[in-house]
């Protein structure tokens, strides 16, 4: 496959970057996106260029790492797959592949396409935990949890914060990835000391970093790579109103 | 309060409550619109009928005021927080992307702001218009009759009462079921059928409201 490569260059933070076309005379169909990028960069250090620097570990879908914005869709056009797990057969030979970063002010570009996404560790810490008591691990069936409510929390404990949500967003919103927390642990019995404090401290975080507010376009459950459901930002906005009323 | 008000949550929860006001007036003054295929008598009628509405207790278009306050209240509310979430979400993407294509938002969700826009400089033309009787050519209070048909016998005030009433319809088309995902009452469950209700209600209330600017421009209403 011949395929020309628009990829977004930037040395630093500070740096104002461009797009650089990359042309790509043999590009496997089996390769992954992520596989396709290693071989474009083996050619530009052979070159003596600067490799392009891209974000990645697992490469099987699960940690999150990688996060491109593939022809203006987030994670590229496959549904539910990860920038590691989309392969090169859904592109057609010829194909012009635009690649840029994350875009968000809160998530800063420190390289290429490479994005600072420590924003969302800071929405974490205000409140995207239970506080336990340590010490041996209970019986698994100490504290019963309604199947429904386990496959709702587990189904929302899938997120692996890569931030597509954000990237895909119109507004720049995070509500998708907080949501996704406070639905885990709000629907678990575990969580539900904190569930009205822990959403009123992690809207609050996110709105202080600097993400938009949420207007429903739904975008972000699009993209997302584990297919978090919109109805998580429904029941985090729930939890936060009737925290409110309550205090 | 003030750190709900503060909270983009929070803010969109004002959207949605102050919306849900507006459109119950917007259903209620369709409803009322459709009175002038019952002639004149009806139409000028019911505008004599609201302003004497339990006018001992509030004085002759005392509920009527008591109404426009409450209105002007939710527009208030409405559109401080439509422009400072829009600000806030223009703030979140200093720089935007060179290739971009929406995945899933419907259109009447991407054009939420820009309708919102056309559909207060409607607002403010169709109160100097109907309601003041500044710009009409008729005019004349107490004859709405006339007064709507006189409007609308000039096409194109006629096609911009058609465009505002259609962008109203795409607003509450995704507003309505907005409002309720806003307030966190929007679930799993519920998510087909409330989306489903706001689009069969702005289809009702785009129809109602277009039904009379066609009928003056056809000649059915003279």
């Amino acid at each position: 496959m011949r395929l020309t490569l628009r990829i977004w260059r930037q040395r630093g933070t500070s740096d104002a970057g461009e797009l650089v076309t990359y042309p790509m005379d043999d590009v496997s169909p089996d390769m992954s996106f992520l596989e396709m990028l290693d071989v474009l960069n083996e050619e530009l250090i052979l070159r003596g260029e600067e490799p392009v620097a891209f974000d990645h570990d697992c490469r099987e879908g699960i940690c999150g790492m990688c996060g491109l914005m593939i022809n203006g869709v987030a994670h590229g056009p496959e549904r539910a797959t990860t920038a590691c797990q989309l392969h090169m057969r859904h592109f057609a030979d010829g194909d012009t592949v635009t690649i840029e970063p994350w875009r968000a002010r809160p998530f800063p570009v420190v390289r290429d396409l490479v994005v600072d996404r420590s924003a969302f560790d800071r929405i974490i810490e205000s409140g995207g935990y239970i506080s336990a008591p340590t010490g041996s691990a209970p019986d698994a069936h100490a504290v019963p949890v309604p199947k429904p409510d386990a496959d709702t929390a587990f189904e929302a404990a899938a997120c692996i914060g890569c931030g597509a949500c954000v990237a895909a967003c119109p507004n720049g919103s995070a509500m998708l990835f907080t949501a996704a927390k406070a639905t885990h642990l709000g629907l678990l019995p575990q969580g539900q000391p904190e569930r009205y404090s822990r959403a009123e401290a992690m809207v609050r975080t996110h709105d202080e970093l600097g993400f938009g507010g949420c207007t429903n376009t739904g975008e972000c459950t699009a993209v997302c790579p584990k297919g978090i459901p919109l109805d998580t930002i429904g029941r985090l906005n729930s939890d936060l109103l009737r925290g409110a009323l309550r205090s | 309060m003030v750190r709900l008000w503060r909270s983009t949550v929070g803010k969109k929860a004002v959207m949605a409550v102050s919306g849900a006001g507006l459109l119950l007036y917007v259903i209620a003054h369709m409803l009322a619109n459709l009175k002038i295929f019952f002639g004149a008598r009806s139409l000028d009628g019911y505008g004599h009928w609201l302003r004497e509405l339990a006018a001992p207790v509030f004085g002759y278009e005392g509920v009527v005021w008591i109404a426009r306050a409450g209105l002007l209240a939710c527009v208030l509310l409405h559109m401080t927080t439509a422009i400072q979430l829009a600000r806030r979400a223009r703030a979140a993407r200093p720089i935007g992307y060179r290739h971009r294509r929406p995945v899933q938002g419907s259109y009447s969700a991407r054009t939420m702001r820009w309708g919102g826009v056309l559909i207060a400089l409607f607002v403010v033309y169709h109160v100097l218009d109907i309601t003041a009787g500044v710009v009409n050519p008729n005019g004349v209070p107490g004859q709405d009759y006339r007064n709507v048909t006189a409007s609308f016998g000039r096409w194109y005030v006629a096609v911009f009462y058609m465009l505002a009433v259609t962008a109203l319809g795409f607003h509450i088309r995704h507003g309505m079921w907005s409002a309720f995902q806003s307030l966190g009452i929007s679930t799993a469950k519920r998510r087909r059928a409330l989306r489903a209700i706001a689009l069969g209600v702005a289809v009702v209330i785009t129809a109602g409201f277009l039904s009379v600017p066609i009928a003056v421009l056809t000649g059915v209403l003279t």
